[in-house]
Formats: C-alpha cells, sequence, structure tokens
C-alpha cells in the first residue's frame, strides 16, 4: 500500500477512515495490524484484498497494481492469490468442510475432481483429515476457523488476510490459529492479521499501530529471545 | 517466587543433594529463573533450622550432602501451595503512575506515551512468543511461565487500550455545549402555553 488513503460519505458526515497508509508485507513475511474498534482496521483489509477501492493512493498485490486491473482481472486475482479469514469463519453451512476448501479452486475453473483432491490435501497438512466430510455445524468453533484457513490457504495463495482469526475462539485455539497462520507463512505466503489481540499479535514478525486511520507506530524487529532469560540485575 | 518453597516441593519427592536440587529447580521453571549454588545451600540452612527439612548425619557440608523433607516440612509445603498469593493491596504500578503523571503534564501528549509503552509490551510478547514457535521441543513448565508473562503483558496492553479510549471519551466530552443559556427557546415556550 503506497500512500493509501480512504474517505466515506461527503461534507458534514465524511470520513477519513484511513489517511496515507504505507504498508508493504514481504512474501513470508508475517504482519499484525493492531488498533482499537474503528481505527480503520478491518477498511485497511478490505481495500489490500481488493474489496474495496481507496479514495487515493496505490495497492499492489504481487506486483500488479489493482487499480490497473479490470474487474475481471480483480475477481481472478483474489480467486487466485488472496485468501480471507474471517472472525465468523464465513462457511457455508450446506457444504461439508473439504467442499468448502474446495470451492475458491472450483470457481475458478480446475475440475471438480482435482479441486477436491488439493482440498483434501491441505486439510490433511492441517491436521483435519477426519473432520473433512463434516458440515460446518458438526465442527467446533476451533475446527471451523482451521477449515476456514485451509480454504484461505488451498490452491497458490500469495497473500492470507485475517481480520480477528480468533474471535470468540479460547487461548489454546487462538494460538492454534496463529500457528496455521505462520506455517503458511513459512511456506512463502505474505500474511495480514488485523487484530485487537497482543497475543494474537504477538506472533507476527512485525506489529504496525493504526490509530484514527493513521499508522502512529510499528515494532521493532524482535530481539534475541534468549535475552529474556538473563536474571535481572536486581535480582 | 518462594525458592522456599519450591526447594520443599522437590524434596517431597524423595531425598536430594544440594547441586541436584539447583538443576531441578532451574529446569522445572524452564531455567527462566536462575539460581545461584549460595542462595540453595542457605535456604536449606534456614529450612533446617525451622525443622522443615533434614540433613545426612555425616560432617560433610560440601555438594555431596544430602537432604530430606520432614512431616512439618510436607505440612508447610501443603499450606503454602493453597494460601493465595497477597494480591488484595493494589500494588504501587510504576507504568499507571507514569500515565497519570503525563496526564497532567503540560505539553505532552499522554496518548503518545500511551503507545509507547504499549509498543515495548507487544515487542516483549514478541520475544516471549518466539520462544514457544517450536512446539515440538516445548517443556511443559517452560511452557507454562511463558504463557503466565504473556497473558501479564497482555493484560498490561489491556489496560493501556482501555486508559487511551477512556482519556479520549474524557477529553471530547467536556466540548459538547452544555444547556444552552440562551432564553430564546423557554421564551417561545412560554407563549406558545399562553396560546
Amino acid at each position: 500500500m503506497d500512500d493509501v488513503s480512504k474517505v466515506y460519505g461527503e461534507g458534514a458526515t465524511k470520513v477519513h477512515a484511513l489517511t496515507e497508509i504505507d504498508l508493504s508485507v514481504d512474501a513470508g513475511a508475517l504482519v499484525a495490524v493492531m488498533g482499537a474498534s474503528g481505527s480503520g482496521k478491518s477498511t485497511l483489509l478490505t481495500i489490500a484484498g481488493s474489496l474495496e477501492e481507496p479514495t487515493s493512493g496505490k495497492v499492489l498485490v504481487g506486483g500488479s497494481r489493482l487499480s490497473r486491473l479490470s474487474r475481471n482481472e480483480r475477481a481472478r486475482l483474489r480467486r487466485r492469490s488472496i485468501g480471507f479469514v474471517f472472525q465468523d469463519y464465513n462457511l457455508l453451512a450446506g457444504l461439508s468442510a473439504v467442499e468448502n476448501v474446495a470451492l475458491p479452486l472450483e470457481l475458478d475453473g480446475v475440475p471438480a475432481k482435482r479441486a477436491q483432491s488439493a482440498a483434501m490435501t491441505t486439510l490433511e497438512e492441517l491436521g483435519l483429515a477426519d473432520r473433512a466430510a463434516h458440515f460446518p455445524d458438526e465442527l467446533s468453533g476451533g475446527e471451523r476457523q482451521r477449515v476456514s484457513i485451509a480454504r484461505a490457504v488451498v490452491g497458490e495463495r500469495h497473500l492470507l488476510l485475517a481480520d480477528e482469526p480468533s474471535g470468540a475462539l479460547d487461548s489454546a485455539n487462538g494460538e492454534a490459529v496463529m500457528r496455521l497462520i505462520l506455517a503458511a507463512c513459512h511456506r512463502g505466503v505474505a500474511a495480514i492479521v488485523v487484530t485487537h489481540d497482543a497475543q494474537l499479535a504477538s506472533w507476527a514478525d512485525r506489529v504496525v499501530f493504526l490509530r484514527d486511520g493513521r499508522v502512529v507506530d510499528q515494532t521493532m524487529p524482535p530481539s534475541r529471545p534468549e535475552s529474556l532469560l538473563m536474571p535481572a540485575p536486581n535480582q | 517466587m518462594s525458592v522456599r518453597h519450591a526447594l520443599l516441593a522437590l524434596l517431597s519427592e524423595g531425598p536430594k543433594y544440594g547441586l541436584q536440587l539447583r538443576e531441578e529447580f532451574e529446569g522445572r521453571t524452564g531455567e527462566v529463573w536462575p539460581l545461584n549454588v549460595g542462595q540453595v545451600y542457605t535456604t536449606l540452612q534456614r529450612l533446617e533450622r525451622d525443622g522443615l527439612v533434614e540433613s545426612d548425619e555425616s560432617n560433610d557440608d560440601g555438594p555431596q550432602k544430602g537432604f530430606r523433607i520432614t512431616a512439618e516440612g510436607e505440612e508447610e509445603l501443603a499450606d503454602w501451595l493453597r494460601t493465595p498469593p497477597d494480591l488484595s493491596a493494589p500494588p504501587r504500578d510504576e507504568l499507571v503512575i507514569k500515565i497519570l503523571v503525563a496526564l497532567h503534564l503540560p505539553g505532552v501528549d499522554v496518548h503518545e506515551v500511551v503507545q509507547v509503552h504499549r509498543r515495548y509490551m507487544v515487542e516483549l510478547m514478541q520475544q516471549w512468543t518466539r520462544l514457544k514457535e517450536d512446539e515440538g521441543h516445548l517443556d511443559l513448565g517452560f511452557a507454562l511461565v511463558v504463557d503466565a508473562e504473556l497473558f501479564r503483558l497482555d493484560s498490561v496492553i489491556r489496560w493501556l487500550d482501555a486508559a487511551d479510549g477512556r482519556i479520549k471519551r474524557a477529553t471530547v466530552e467536556p466540548l459538547r455545549p452544555v444547556a444552552p443559556t440562551r432564553p430564546m427557546p423557554s421564551v417561545k415556550r412560554r407563549s406558545g402555553v399562553r396560546r
């Protein structure tokens, strides 16, 4: 994102949702965006995922400038390269876990059989092979979110965008979700996680702080964790 | 951190030597709290003085001297496990004091001060989280200590977030217009009533 701003409404009802955002995420990196509700976190994510257009500024995904792509090209980019994870999972209730995961591939024209087999491989990698035939309402909250992560990383996705991915999950499931996102990054996926939860954000390589639509701060690259285990001087 | 009770706990598993106690203490706490050998022996001497442990009869005061827990020691350990730590009085938290001071200092943006501390806490949490990244080799005791530290830092950040929001609301609200003092509306209403 290069100098991205987003304004909603006009005149007296004008809201500056995002102002002059510069943010880049390398392949293989996990960036967390922290901020209070209303700070612009979700808007940032929908613009990064080409679900919404910025009022000004440039957005590039894998080198393609979104505003230069046609509507169809953008839709294809979303299907092929970008995976979304939402707080409330957004799985289709009438489809089994493996069908949910195969869906983005099938929508992209991959033959059903091949899509299902790719979906199955992804579910296996995420330790969900035995849940593949279950419908969302037969899965626990943690399992549903893992299925939605499988759907977000299936195929050749390069960018993973997650909005409060641990939502209402307990800390063990929240940790499991972050481990999966991190594993995707280790395979070369670039990920952005927006959250107000510091425990989730602390899995990231870099944490960016958003306030009133502006980036106000970010963490330095983490120093060696071993330094934590040195005795404090006053003990 | 009660070294005294940690040593009693280790001895409740069976008699041990001083050096062995130090190694096991560090191992169980994930080596987060290093202990020097002098501290181990001073503590053992006090425990022995209080009748909570006994040592071998030998005159050897060196590393080969063995210790075992007494019945009183077992009782003391059971009591300690179930005695809640004293959290009743709020501690004089340095961070809280800094924010309170920043609130009233002219020329200081309290939100900026909050953010400096928030970022530092998140950076610390990133380091702790990195320690548990390699799940396969995670020692249970160590994982529990790391989680405790993450929850503690998380609660500090949550307080900072809440403080940030509360200060923002408090500085916005006084700007709202107070009850109108101009007589015009009430005059109009009165004339309406008369009619």
